[in-house]
């Protein structure tokens, strides 16, 4: 058994903020007592990540999952139960445990805006003692897989979104940490962008071996890099396991889509009926029934083609956080 | 052997951040030019307004001259230039806008960051300041006496009012962990350095009392106290006063830095970083 590279045990974060009327009479009142209201964040959470995994770290705004990776990276301190990265108390933030993590925030610069990326990079190079060798050969392979080449010497604030993210990416990897926290990397990103970012992530996993936790708001960061997710939700665990079994659970429903010769026909006796179109039939059975369904549909119907499909993963995310709050 | 290892990291951590300085430095010449101009004004005018008192109450002030004060105002804009820092309207930015999490991360003390910083953008104003009062000088005709001991005890005198004032004002800005005012706090504290460091006129000019009070309080041995001493206005005795008076205050001030550096942090790390 290998020791886990983050291991989690009912880990709390409490805040505790001051509460307010609106109002002039309140503000008075606050001004000589305030009441103070316990907003728990992270409440109870506990897994543990193997060194080299990727897994996805899901959950509504305001889950806790931002609160979870800055206890995880030293930022936040925690108000009860433990975490562990690499062995070290995050919180204790030792320079040996703080030269082999690093955090990514999607809507936050670490580089130095009036200046060329790659003179951040050598403060960088100097704060993380890196030689200049590993240094060089780390910054190479990083361009490489980046593209980074003509970024680097341009003054930050000349590049767009998504230039300054690979580059924000870029500085927080150059000393090769083993464990990594990517809060919302891709966001604000277009397409094109938020695939080549994905695609560096899951080459830097595979290259390296560093263990990845990342958050995102789109699910196709999640599919592509992450066999197992985390959900939470309240700041509580909800789900840990496959993504495929995170469908199984959530799910009580398959979707069918039938292509029939006859554009007319009523399908409403088989199930919900959620779009059609040239005889493009799509229809919502609860799972249970799929089997038999599909049996029905073949037997009395002219199909061309079916196809049983598990619904698209963020309405599964989305029936996940609305049954929660039901 | 590790003790001079880890100095020769931070030189390098130093000698980078130089150049990281100089390159965003040189981005906005005009806001410098402008900030060089307030920097030269403000002792200008105090300047001005002393050497016509002066003149106008029989050639003398309080055993200042127009030259005399000349001669005050030229070393004090050039001892507050290197003594100068501008830290506390930062980290109020630094706290809200989150980044300091970035420095919280790194394997270093944020403080040298800005150490080297303040250092590296002196390297480049001073020399410009030193020329703007060679100039003045030929206007307004400065003169003071010199002897050696008292040059030689500035050299002192010029690095610990720097370390002071640089660590004072570095503990000062914490006060940003715990209120969003910071403004108020930092107007509080420049009014008091106005009068108590010898900005607003030299602290001989004052009553007996608020002489003293000047004494204890740290202001005067970051300013007033390097400017006296160079133009030997100071007995020996009094210059190793001073000395030992500002490397108290160097102490006391590593003390109180440590302390609520620890505390600041553990309250940034309470309320969400």
């Amino acid at each position: 058994m290998t020791e886990p590279a983050i291991h989690l045990h009912e880990l709390c974060k409490t805040y505790r903020v001051p509460e307010r009327e609106s109002g002039m009479r309140a503000a008075l009142k606050s001004l000589f007592h305030r009441r103070m209201q316990d907003i728990n964040a992270v409440d109870g959470l506990s897994f543990d990540l193997n060194p080299g995994e990727i897994v996805g770290f899901l959950g509504p705004n305001g889950a806790g999952k931002t609160t979870t990776l800055k206890m995880l990276s030293g930022l936040l301190h925690p108000t009860g139960g433990e975490c562990m990265v690499l062995g070290s108390v995050p919180w204790k933030r030792e320079r040996t445990f703080l030269r082999q993590i690093t955090l990514v925030m999607g809507q936050r610069n670490q580089l130095v805006w009036d200046i060329p990326a790659s003179d951040s990079f050598e403060l960088n190079r100097v704060i993380y003692r890196l030689s200049p060798a590993d240094f060089r050969r780390t910054l190479n392979e990083l361009t490489e897989l980046l593209e980074l080449g003509p970024l680097l010497k341009k003054p930050v604030r000349n590049l767009s979104l998504g230039e300054r993210m690979k580059c924000e990416i870029a500085a927080a990897l150059l000393h090769r940490p083993q464990v990594v926290f990517l809060d919302e990397p891709t966001i604000g990103l277009d397409v094109t962008m938020q695939r080549r970012i994905r695609t560096f992530i899951a080459e830097y996993n595979r290259r390296s071996g560093a263990t990845v936790l990342l958050t995102s708001h789109y699910m196709a960061d999640v599919a592509a890099l992450c066999k197992r997710v985390i959900v939470i939700h309240h700041g509580r665990l909800l789900f840990d396991g496959d993504l495929s079994g995170l469908v199984q659970q959530f799910t009580a429903h398959k979707t069918i889509i039938v292509q029939l010769e006859d554009c007319q026909a009523s399908l409403h006796a088989y199930g919900e009926v959620l779009n059609c179109e040239d005889g493009r039939f799509t229809l919502r059975v609860p799972k249970a029934q799929t089997a038999q369904v599909t049996e029905r549909l073949l037997a009395d119907l002219p199909v061309i083609d079916l196809l049983v499909e598990d619904p698209p993963i963020e309405e599964v995310i989305d029936q996940v956080f609305t049954q929660e709050t039901a | 052997m590790i003790v001079l290892q880890e100095i020769r990291n931070l030189l390098r951590l130093y000698a980078q951040q130089f150049k990281t300085t100089f390159a965003s430095m040189v981005q906005y010449r005009a806001s410098l030019f402008i900030w060089m101009i307030s920097q030269v004004l403000e002792p200008l005018v105090y300047l001005i307004v002393w050497s016509t008192v002066s003149n106008s109450s029989g050639g003398s002030v309080g055993g200042y001259t127009a030259q005399g004060f000349a001669a005050y105002y030229l070393a004090l804009m050039l001892v507050n230039q290197f003594t100068y820092t501008w830290i506390m309207w930062e980290y109020e930015y630094r706290v809200r806008q989150g980044q300091l999490s970035f420095a919280l991360l790194k394997p270093v003390h944020p403080i040298h960051s800005d150490i080297a910083d303040n250092l590296s953008s002196k390297l480049i104003t001073l020399p410009i300041l030193a020329v703007v009062a060679a100039g003045l000088a030929l206007i307004f005709h400065p003169t003071a006496a010199f002897n050696w001991w008292a040059g030689l005890a500035f050299i002192p005198a010029i690095i610990l009012a720097f370390l002071v004032r640089f660590l004072l004002e570095w503990t000062l800005a914490l006060s940003a962990f715990w209120t969003t005012r910071v403004n108020a706090i930092n107007q509080v504290y420049f009014i008091l350095m106005l009068f108590l460091a010898g900005q607003i006129a030299p602290l001989s000019l004052f009553p007996h009392w608020l002489q003293i009070v000047a004494d204890i309080l740290p202001f005067r041995w970051m300013l007033g106290f390097p400017v006296e001493l160079v133009l030997s206005r100071l007995s020996p005795a009094q210059a190793l006063l001073g000395l030992a008076a500002q490397s108290t205050w160097v102490f006391i001030s590593l003390i109180l830095i440590r302390l609520i550096w620890r505390a600041g942090v553990r309250v940034y790390s309470a309320v969400g970083a």
